[in-house]
């Protein structure tokens, strides 16, 4: 008995020898040096498959997106989803295939959302997400033109009378993580030396219904959100959104590092809905345009020069097809968040810099 | 005629008893090691290829630049990340730890009164008992932190009840002492109290063994530290303010806010783990023998002696080894904080610095260890208890 222990033993301890030696074979392949080789690694992805033949290859574009952002990106009832970025996928969706219909809308949280993009579970990010500098660099992302210009904002009680910062000296406010929010307020409330105390929840729901008991005498997050967010609450009339701006929030699509021609793709099929507002063409009237003799005209609709082969589409009116299906710039902003909707946002910033904004879209020559 | 001993037929290596054990042992290390590798593997490759910045904890100096509601230290943010997760980390430990001490007393309690021969008191207990067990414990979190601690009045219409203590649905705002400049003098006289306690009850005690009746230890030990402390209080210049709170502006200010979260949080995991240990105490009081009972009783012991001095002492032996187990649960389950917005270890570095920094793998790693550290230690400082209240066999 004693001896066949002593066996066992011996057979543990070979067993363990046997591992390193296969681990210690295994290693070099892992080894450490492999943490280094960043970028020796990077030009190796240049030469696989680019995002543009892989989107082609799947028949569909993935576009992560939001589901709870009424007006922006929102999945109602019946399984569909709507909002402004949401036409955004779907105007890469009709440049790519023709079809506005050929994508997958990939619902994300504000955190896993740049996660999900770099592991190439999704081609590229239209959910309300705010271009910086750190999001640019160290998350490898490439932000495309901003869709829309938003500021964090701060939305009160009536009956508190709050109209500035300094009127908050001490309050409790309610804010969401994995945000930009939450480092703003930081920093402002610092710039004006009012101290607070920040109440953070993972989810919207519960910040706003934290909000809405109470709990917090202010809330913030994005303005149009808070806006779209208002309507929920129990007595909206009850509560303002103070004229604070604490942040820029240029809100834009976001592509991933490394792949230019793709970058390229996402920017103009915004910049064309910006040149098609400027030259007057809409989803409506575009056939009338299509004998157009101005040269400007004739580029964007793809009557003259091969400007869609430049961004590696083969179907010369791919910039055609987005104003067709999805319409200008005014068209989709108007659908998702114009007079006619409950939102009944004013343009503001973002109308075009002929009308008074800061939409200025590079002419395509 | 020879005897063959049986150890000597050796049958062939397939069914050889030790060619087999230590085949199948080679057989485990290879694949767990195999597989080990293959994820590690996995890892750096992925890692290599979405163009991620390589594995380093620098940025763990960087300003954080957020705010944290409560902190037990102090923090701005100016502050570095490093910092903003200790404070996550210590305002873990301060919900593990008085809901450790809060769960094991309602957990004693219960348990006691679920063996009552009262009817009322042990239907009361059994109730209790598998009602919080038989829930959810993040349903009863939100239940506590939404439908309780949020539909309290709101702060300007605060329930203010004696002392003065403000009830809100920002929390509890109670009057807190504030040091003044005697107060590090006054805390050496109270360790000098204690000592003074000890040195009482270990002369009371050595003095009980001599004549064979022991004195009320605990009530001299307290006594003796009451009055060194109170002595000093009476000489010292006040070595504590009270600081009361007051309603001013948005919010009470001054004495100590125990915030809306940080209740809910609390009352959550303590209500939850008690049912868990009232179950465990029963369970232990229930394994010792009824003779012991009768012995005890025959001795002339009253009830509550039998139960303080026969049946308990003998029942923890039981009793420990799972209550560890409850104590790791409850540490492990406050995670469950960032459900309610209170800032604990994994709402601030699982969440908020994680989404910064977008550095995953390091921030998964610490946060792991840190509950790993967490919980080694207590089962360790557990099972050292564990060991000296073992009983020893002659």
């Amino acid at each position: 008995m004693k001896s066949m222990r002593k066996l066992n033993k011996a057979g543990m301890i070979l067993s363990m020898v046997i591992g390193m030696i296969i681990a210690a074979c295994m290693s070099p392949a892992a080894g450490p040096e492999v943490v280094e080789s960043d970028e020796a690694a990077a030009p190796a992805m240049q030469e696989t498959q680019t995002t543009l033949s892989i989107v082609q290859e799947r028949g569909h574009l993935v576009c992560i997106g939001n589901a709870q952002l009424p007006g922006f990106g929102f999945l109602d009832s019946e399984g569909n989803f709507s909002g402004f970025d949401v036409d955004y996928c779907r105007a890469i969706a009709a440049a790519i295939f023709g079809d506005a219909d050929a994508l997958e809308v990939r619902p994300a949280s504000a955190r896993e959302r740049f996660t999900i993009l770099s592991s190439g579970e999704g081609d590229v990010i239209i959910r309300n997400t705010t271009w910086t500098m750190s999001r640019d660099t160290d998350l490898g992302m490439n932000f495309g033109p901003t869709t829309f210009y938003d500021g964090q904002g701060l939305m009160v009680r009536k009956e508190s009378g709050v109209s500035t910062l300094q009127d908050l000296q001490g309050a409790s406010v309610c804010v969401v993580t994995g945000t930009t929010t939450e480092l703003n307020l930081a920093d402002q409330f610092a710039a004006a030396g009012v101290a607070y105390e920040a109440v953070v929840f993972e989810d919207f729901d519960q910040s706003f219904n934290a909000y809405d008991e109470g709990r917090c005498d202010a809330v913030t997050t994005d303005k149009s959100s808070l806006v779209s967010r208002q309507t929920t609450l129990t007595a909206p009339a009850d509560h303002v959104i103070i004229n604070v701006t604490l942040s820029k929030e240029p809100l834009g699509p976001a592509v991933r590092h490394g792949d230019d021609q793709w970058f390229d793709l996402v920017n103009w099929v915004v910049y064309a809905t910006m040149l098609a507002e400027e030259a007057g063409i809409t989803s409506e009237n575009i056939d009338s345009f299509m004998d157009s003799n101005d040269p400007n005209i004739g580029k964007l609709l793809g009557l003259e020069g091969d400007f869609c082969a430049k961004v590696g589409l083969e179907n010369a009116g791919c910039f055609a097809d987005v104003i067709r299906l999805l319409g200008n710039y005014a068209e989709i902003y108007d659908r998702n968040l114009g007079p006619d909707t409950v939102f009944d946002l004013p343009r503001g910033l973002n109308s075009l810099y002929t009308d008074g904004g800061i939409l200025y879209a590079p002419p395509i020559r | 005629m020879q005897e063959i001993h049986a150890s000597q037929i050796r049958p062939p290596f397939y069914r050889d008893e030790r060619v087999l054990g230590i085949f199948t042992q080679v057989l485990v290390v290879v694949v767990v090691v195999g597989l080990g590798l293959f994820f590690y593997n996995n890892m750096i490759t992925g890692l290599r290829e979405k163009h991620t910045v390589a594995i380093s904890f620098s940025f763990l100096g960087q300003v954080a630049g957020f705010d944290i509601g409560e902190s037990m230290i102090e923090y701005s943010r100016e502050r570095t990340y490093a910092r903003a997760f200790v404070v996550g980390l210590l305002n873990t430990f301060q919900v593990a730890i008085l809901g450790i001490i809060f769960a094991t007393a309602l957990g004693i309690v219960i348990g006691v009164m679920r063996l009552s021969t009262n009817f009322l008191i042990s239907r009361i207990a059994l109730i209790y008992i598998d009602f919080f067990r038989n829930i959810p414990l993040l349903v009863l979190l939100i239940f506590w932190a939404q439908a309780v601690f949020l539909k309290l009045p709101r702060v300007a219409e605060a329930i203010v009840l004696p002392g003065p203590i403000f009830l809100s649905n920002r929390g509890v705002a109670v009057p807190w002492g504030l040091p003044t400049e005697s107060w590090s003098t006054y805390q050496i006289i109270l360790a000098a109290g204690l000592v003074l306690g000890a040195a009482v009850a270990y002369f009371l005690r050595e003095q009980g063994k001599r004549t064979g009746r022991m004195p009320l230890i605990t009530l001299w030990f307290l006594v003796t530290v009451a009055a060194v402390g109170l002595i000093g209080w009476i000489f010292l210049p006040q070595p504590l303010t009270f600081d009361q709170p007051v309603l001013e502006g948005f919010n009470t200010q001054g004495g100590k806010i125990l915030s809306q979260q940080f209740m809910a949080l609390l009352s959550g995991l303590i209500i939850y783990t008690a049912a868990f240990i009232a179950e465990i105490v029963r369970a232990g009081i229930q394994s010792v023998s009824k003779g012991q009972r009768e012995a005890a009783t025959a001795l002339g012991l009253n009830p509550a002696q039998t139960l303080r001095l026969v049946i308990f002492p003998q029942a923890l032996r039981v009793i420990i080894p799972p209550l560890t187990s409850e104590y790791l649960n409850l540490t492990k389950n406050s995670s469950l904080a960032i459900a309610i917005g209170y800032p604990d270890l994994f709402a601030v570095a699982g969440n908020t610095i994680l989404n910064q920094t977008g550095r995953e793998i390091e921030m998964f790693t610490m946060i792991m260890g840190t509950y790993l550290s967490l919980s080694l230690l207590t089962s360790f400082l557990m099972n050292v208890y564990n060991r000296r209240i073992r009983l020893v066999e002659r």
